[in-house]
């Protein structure tokens, strides 16, 4: 809010003012449109990163057997080597980047070639197909999680019959089954939603570009390798950043399939679940802020660095 | 479609044999069925869970732990549904009105919000625009997740925990929704009108009202659609902020539920599978009947 209204007092002389309107009262006008986004914007997401930053540079101290009074001592960064310091949160990135490695290329593969199927000349039906494979991105996630979690539950599930019955023996005990099996729900929710996006990429196309390779002579398959591909990725690359820094909050599978393998899983098994627990179990707020920032800062360097190299990708090609 | 009669008319075209030696009719049909083989794969991998749950929601509790959900026997959804009823009260109607109260208003909101900044970042210009705009892109990125908890510990200093507000407020914000509005502002309210609006002598504020806002409608549409299904579907927001029971949203209280199945007694479960086809229904048909206002946000947000 105090940074919007600062900067919209003073109108710009700049080069594109002409096509905007000029003059007094303007930039009243556009503090008080904006205000309102702003405003809430600090509340619900600036204010909480700083009271977050604030938190984790903080202990509470407690004297004697803690029915002294508590207080605040500054600690620096130590709460943050407290956090990293815990083979237990470190772990949890461990199994993040381990379900990451399994999702996220399998859903973008599955969603680039989902896009370039439905926009073949081949497929029909195509409207349909996508607005079918869009739906499980609106079922809500937790109601997501306890459908697959019914479908692997032993003896009561069709698809663990199935399974049974051409000889594997399914358990989620082990990592082996309990990673693929975590990565299919978030595949099966944002698959469709992804290739809605590709393949909306896909149609800004100009089509002169596709038609003059059909005539040229090239097959069905090589126009959508050699010319379509290279088109839909950079949304493919935006579908792919926004995945993983989705990967990195990861908090409602295991939370509800710890219910079918506890052993496995457990209350901290992801970042998220850490400091959920740290925050609720534990009562360790300086923790829960300290690991919440680095989460963020790494999500945001992830994101950085996942633009950075796209963006030298493009320059090249 | 162009592309396919083009196709047609060449593939018609006769002694034209592919670089594999098979007449390319053949060949052409060949792929086409696997093209069409590997669709509706996919069409059943998104929708074999979909009809499972509205099938075990009208399955007897005993049927739903038979192991054979795909069959039509043991039907019982009265039961189902008089659990749901009947349970704490019909607590779950309850959840299902605060659903209903936190998207709807959620979604309004969020919807004038953004559509009153995305029209100011793209019609006026100022010094640092495009710096704050920077920070609204930035908050695109900052997964919610992270200051979901730090937000709880403001909200408890403040008293503001456990009470509607809580989980209302957050949810007005969406720094996507401002980029929607921006993108859509660009294309759908053209200067000229609104030069020709000023030159008639109203004001910036009038202007916005009484012009620019009838042409965002879709902008308006599409923000709140996608903000509607946000809250609708979110659950750790809710899950952090809220004890009591009575203000949960539908997807915490089936949450909490579900923690209370065991295999020994299935009544639950078929309440729990009742309550989420009852959940998921409406949003399904809302983007259906939507069709046009999510897939331009999708267009938007893919180009951009």
């Amino acid at each position: 809010m105090a940074i919007s209204s600062a900067a919209v007092r003073r109108p710009s002389l700049g080069a594109d003012a002409g096509r905007a309107p000029r003059g007094r009262g303007h930039g009243r006008a556009a503090a008080i449109l904006m205000s309102p986004f702003f405003l809430l914007f600090t509340a619900v997401t600036l204010a909480p990163i700083g009271y977050a930053v604030y938190l984790s540079l903080y202990r509470t101290e407690r004297s004697g057997l803690g029915f002294g009074g508590a207080s605040n001592v500054f600690v620096g960064l130590g709460n943050y080597g407290r956090a990293l310091g815990d083979s237990v949160y470190r772990l949890g990135f461990l199994h993040v980047v381990e379900y990451g490695v399994i999702y996220v290329p399998t859903m973008l593969a599955a969603a680039i070639a989902g896009a370039l199927l439905l926009d073949s000349s081949l497929a029909r039906a195509s409207r349909l197909c996508q607005l079918l494979y869009f739906m499980p991105s609106q079922v809500p996630g937790i109601l997501a999680a306890l459908i697959w979690l019914y479908l692997y539950t032993p003896h009561v599930s069709p698809v663990i019959s199935l399974l049974t019955h051409v000889g594997a023996t399914p358990n989620l005990g082990q990592t082996g089954w309990l990673l693929p099996a975590m990565a299919n729900v978030a595949i099966w929710q944002y698959t469709g939603y992804n290739i809605v996006i590709c393949y909306a990429a896909l149609k800004a196309v100009p089509r002169e570009l596709i038609e003059a390779s059909r005539v040229d002579g090239a097959s069905e398959l090589r126009t959508a390798l050699s010319i379509k591909l290279p088109l839909i990725g950079p949304a493919a690359t935006l579908a792919g950043l926004m995945t993983m820094v989705g990967v990195l909050q990861l908090f409602t599978e295991p939370l509800v399939l710890n219910s079918i393998a506890p052993g496995s899983i457990g209350a901290q098994w992801s970042p998220n679940l850490y400091i959920f627990n740290a925050a609720f179990t534990n009562d360790d707020f300086a923790t829960a802020a300290a690991g919440s920032i680095l989460l963020a800062l790494i999500s945001g360097a992830l994101s950085f660095v996942v633009i950075r190299v796209t963006r030298r990708w493009r320059e090249i090609s | 479609m162009s592309t396919e009669t083009l196709e047609r008319a060449r593939t018609s075209a006769p002694g034209k044999p592919r670089a594999t030696g098979r007449p390319r009719g053949t060949s052409r049909l060949t792929s086409k069925a696997t093209v069409n083989a590997v669709l509706l794969f996919g069409v059943l991998y998104t929708m074999l869970p979909m009809a499972f749950v509205v099938l075990a929601s009208l399955k007897s509790p005993a049927g739903l732990i038979s192991g054979d959900v795909f069959s039509l026997h043991d039907l019982g959804p009265t039961s189902n549904f008089s659990g749901l009823v009947h349970t704490d009260g019909g607590i779950f109607f309850r959840w299902y009105l605060n659903s209903i109260l936190y998207a709807g208003v959620g979604a309004i909101v969020t919807g004038l919000v953004c559509v009153a900044a995305g029209y100011a970042f793209d019609k006026y210009s100022f010094r640092g625009k495009e710096r704050l705009y920077a920070l609204v892109l930035l908050g695109v990125l900052v997964p919610g997740t992270a200051t979901t908890l730090p937000l709880y510990l403001l909200a408890n200093k403040a008293h503001l925990d456990n009470t509607i507000w809580a989980v209302l407020i957050p949810s007005f914000v969406s720094p996507f929704g401002v980029f929607l509005a921006r993108v859509f502002s660009q294309s759908y309210v053209p200067n000229e009108i609104l030069e020709a609006a000023r030159i008639d002598g109203a004001g910036d504020l009038g202007v916005f009202r009484s012009i620019a806002l009838p042409l965002l409608g879709p902008g308006f549409a599409t923000i709140a659609l996608f903000q509607f299904s946000a809250i609708w579907n979110g659950f750790y927001l809710p899950y952090v902020m809220l004890n009591n029971q009575k203000l949960y949203p539908v997807s915490l209280g089936l949450y909490i539920w579900s923690s209370q199945i065991s295999t020994d007694d299935p009544t639950m479960l078929g309440q729990v599978m009742t309550g989420s086809a009852l959940t998921i229904i409406p949003i399904i048909v809302l983007f259906i009947c939507l069709q046009r206002y999510w897939r331009s946000g999708l267009t938007a947000g893919a180009l951009k």
